[in-house]
């Protein structure tokens, strides 16, 4: 059996998606910004396609521009945003995306100051801390909608509230919320916004930034004055087709929902010495994060993709830089329960018969693995902080 | 994490896993921490290393490394036994991806970590 758990990662592309985008490979291939009959095919449906995914959010269709997807779109917002503002202090969280963090970054060594907000240990931003750290130098507040390791649903409403007070900018990387949680732009006074096509069943290799009228911003890939001259480069007419109606399938998040409780229940009532990493409560429907004490990630991560599931983990020894979850970590989760960290995420093509498997499947994964391990109890890790340097 | 076919055998079912009943030397190495964690166990006959088990916490290498190490060790003299290197652990997986090397390094330390304690018990 396989079983796509990983959803979180990227989507299987529903049907009525790979549908409505075939005509524009080989017949409708026009460029949308041509003159000929052709070219105006093709304009039609990129304006069809940035109307409708506007309406979604209650954005006007100008307000909605084009990108390669939620990483551009967030590199987009933070450094289009500081290099037309004036000012050099940008507020973001611990928890977000490497897009923000890593813009964040090169921002600061360009001579910008970055506060990293901090977060409960269920992972949701400290509002007290942003009142307290914006000052008049601050341009823009970059906090995502949803947390795409452990789910946490974040109080934007309240973040944008305290952004308007200040009169700064408030920047949301919703690439995990879009589709999942209602969002009004309107209402939630909403600056910025990032979203991507591939994690709500559409192509990859396509998003959107909304951009709210009369927002200050400088684009970031020169060229010709596509997108209302925010983002330059012939229109990707088939992807931003697929992309519209992917935001407009029905996101069955009441379906969702109930699967991941029931996930979380049954991992819970099987299993022990286990932690669920993230709140109960403010959680998006397709996240599922535990944390399975005395084994490590990695392993059980290879050991599931064996029985043909596919998840992530949060582990420090599946990472690139050995370094483990800045997420957990920031959640004050100590390193060795995220070292056993894995993330289900699902997806309205997951069924009960699926989750039967994984749980069966995981029981017996998770009963291998502490088999091997030198560990029984807590009492057992004795952390000796010197060694720190792996 | 691209693994070679014998590193996710050895790990898939690792030899000489498992606690030993009073173990001559025992070797415990590494940080929980870092993600991994060994411990080795041998029992010594006429110098030679007659069985081994290991219990680690840690990642696919460091399970397949434990793995290796005690098969490496078993049946050779102390004196063998420790000369053997990460690199031989290393090699004897078939290679092992760079930045997982560390974890061969464990696999020796707690072999070298055994058959010291090993030692400073017979002395005592
Ligand atoms: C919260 C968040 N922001 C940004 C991204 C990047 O989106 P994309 O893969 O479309 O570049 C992701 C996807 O991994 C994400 O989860
Ligand atoms: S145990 Fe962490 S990388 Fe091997």
């Amino acid at each position: 059996m396989k079983v796509y758990m990983d959803n979180s990662a990227t989507t299987q592309m529903d049907k009525a998606v790979l549908k409505a985008m075939l005509p524009y490979f080989n017949k409708q291939y026009g460029n949308a910004s041509s003159l000929h009959q052709m070219g105006r095919e093709a304009r039609k449906a990129l304006e069809k396609a940035r109307s409708d995914i506007a309406k979604t959010i209650n954005a006007d269709p100008e307000e909605i521009i084009f990108t390669s997807g939620g990483t551009e779109s967030d590199n987009l917002a933070l450094k289009g945003v500081a290099a037309a503002n004036q000012g050099k202090h940008i507020i973001t969280s611990k928890i977000e995306h490497p897009a923000i963090m890593s813009s964040c970054n090169t921002l600061s060594k360009q001579g910008y100051k970055i506060t990293y907000l901090n977060v409960d240990s269920c992972g949701i931003v400290d509002l007290k801390q942003l009142e307290k750290e914006i000052t008049k130098d601050t341009i823009l507040v970059s906090i995502m909608a949803a947390n795409n390791e452990m789910g946490a649903i974040q109080p934007i409403e309240d973040i944008s509230e305290i952004c308007k007070k200040h009169e700064v900018l408030f920047h949301t990387d919703a690439v995990q919320a879009f589709t999942k949680v209602p969002i009004d732009v309107k209402e939630l006074n909403i600056d910025l916004m990032s979203i991507s096509s591939h994690k709500i069943h559409g192509p990859k290799g396509i998003g959107a930034l909304f951009v709210k009228k009369g927002t200050k911003i400088k684009r970031q890939m020169d060229g010709g004055g596509h997108e209302f001259k925010l983002r330059a480069g012939t229109e990707n007419v088939a992807s931003a087709v697929g992309f519209a109606v992917a935001a407009n399938l029905d996101p069955k998040v009441k379906q969702i929902k109930e699967l991941q409780e029931e996930l979380i229940k049954r991992i819970e009532y099987d299993i022990k010495d286990i932690k669920l990493n993230g709140p109960r409560k403010q959680r998006l429907c397709n996240n599922v994060n535990f944390s399975f004490k005395f084994i490590e990630g990695e392993a059980l991560l290879m050991l599931l993709d064996q029985k043909g599931i596919c998840i992530s983990t949060g582990s420090a020894c599946a990472s690139k830089s050995l370094e483990p979850s800045h997420v957990l970590i920031s959640m004050g989760i100590d390193p060795v329960t995220s070292h056993g960290s894995i993330r289900f995420s699902l997806s309205k093509f997951n069924t009960r018969r699926e989750l039967d498997y994984v749980v069966r499947n995981l029981k017996e994964v998770v009963e291998k693995l502490r088999r091997m391990s030198p560990f029984k109890g807590d009492k057992d890790i004795k952390i000796k902080e010197k060694e720190w340097e792996c | 994490m691209e693994y070679n076919k014998r590193i996710i055998e050895l790990f898939t079912n690792p030899k000489n896993m498992g606690e030993m009943k009073d173990p001559d030397g025992v070797g415990k190495v590494g940080n929980p921490i870092c993600g991994d964690v060994m411990h080795l166990f041998i029992n010594v006959k006429d110098n030679k290393i007659a069985d081994i088990k290991f219990k680690t916490f840690g990642c696919v290498a460091a399970i397949a490394t434990s793995s290796i190490v005690t098969e490496l060790a078993k049946g050779k003299t102390l004196e063998e036994a420790e000369k053997i290197t990460n690199a031989d652990v290393a090699k004897a997986l078939g290679g092992l991806p760079p930045i997982k090397m560390h974890c061969s390094v464990l696999a020796q330390q707690a072999l070298k970590a055994a058959i010291k304690d090993y030692r400073e018990k017979k002395t005592k």
